[in-house]
């Protein structure tokens, strides 16, 4: 049920691998420290992979979007890469996935932070 | 062995929340649905906790949220009660107007309506209860009984 996070560095980019849920409670309190530490160590090119992301609810919506709107308010980019269909097609019904600029390609994605 | 109709009294904490979709995924399961739907079953249901335990009862020790689910022949019938002020449903702002879409919270209902085939919510003074249905028919596992 608990969500976990690892990051990882690429080319100037901080990669967020998660996985578990993104809920009310942990799931969301964990992605908010996460982004909210990496900003303040100034890393504010966010790539979160949600690849092993199967279910986020209401909550990790509000989270996501959360983390999207600081990040860009500090300066910063966050993207969003490898969504399940589960996890897109949520994004899709609220309207949010052309919010976020989302990726399915790692090296890509990467390229594409300015 | 599973149960045609399940009710329980439950806490205002956050387990709950865990408990309820839990209870409402399994007895999806049990009735046949989808994958899918079950996910959908699971994920309206556990929005509904969301605001019967923060926004109903606002984590209150004294307050309870009831919930029953129920599978007709054709339905999936779950209730949840809250012992709050009562959910004004005409203030929730649309989550799809351009002016919300950024918001942080305000999607709970919304994605309630949007996973269920039927919505009913009656708001009172003591309370809200919201009822959720899912057609069992014309689903992928229509026809399929659990067993008894």
């Amino acid at each position: 049920m608990t969500m976990k996070t690892s990051t990882r560095q690429v080319d100037g980019v901080t990669i967020v691998d998660l996985s578990g849920r993104i809920t009310l409670g942990e799931g969301s309190v964990i992605l908010r420290d996460t982004v909210k530490d990496l900003l303040s160590k100034g890393n504010k090119k966010i790539l979160l992979n949600l690849g092993d992301v199967n279910y986020i609810d209401s909550s990790g919506i509000g989270e996501l979007v959360s983390a999207f709107t600081t990040t860009k308010n500090q300066g910063g980019e966050l993207k969003l890469l490898n969504l399940t269909k589960k996890v897109h097609d949520l994004l899709q019904i609220t309207k949010l996935y052309t919010v976020f600029d989302v990726k399915d390609d790692e090296a890509a994605a990467v390229k594409a932070f300015s | 062995m599973s149960a045609h109709r399940v009710s329980y009294t439950l806490e205002s904490t956050l387990e709950t929340v865990n408990s309820a979709e839990e209870v409402a995924s399994r007895m999806a399961a049990d009735a046949g649905f989808g994958e899918e739907d079950i996910m959908k079953i699971g994920m309206a249901v556990r929005e509904a906790a969301v605001n019967a335990v923060l926004h109903g009862n606002a984590y209150d020790p004294g307050k309870k949220v009831a919930l029953d689910v129920e599978r007709t022949p054709r339905d999936l019938v779950i209730v949840i009660r809250d012992q709050g002020k009562g959910l004004e449903v005409d203030k929730i702002p649309d989550p799809l107007a351009p002016e919300n879409l950024m918001k942080t919270s305000g999607r709970g209902i919304f994605l309630i309506r949007s996973f269920m085939d039927e919505v009913e919510i009656h708001p009172s003074p003591t309370g809200t209860e919201i009822k959720l249905i899912k057609h069992v028919h014309g689903n992928p596992g229509d026809g399929k009984e659990a067993s008894q």
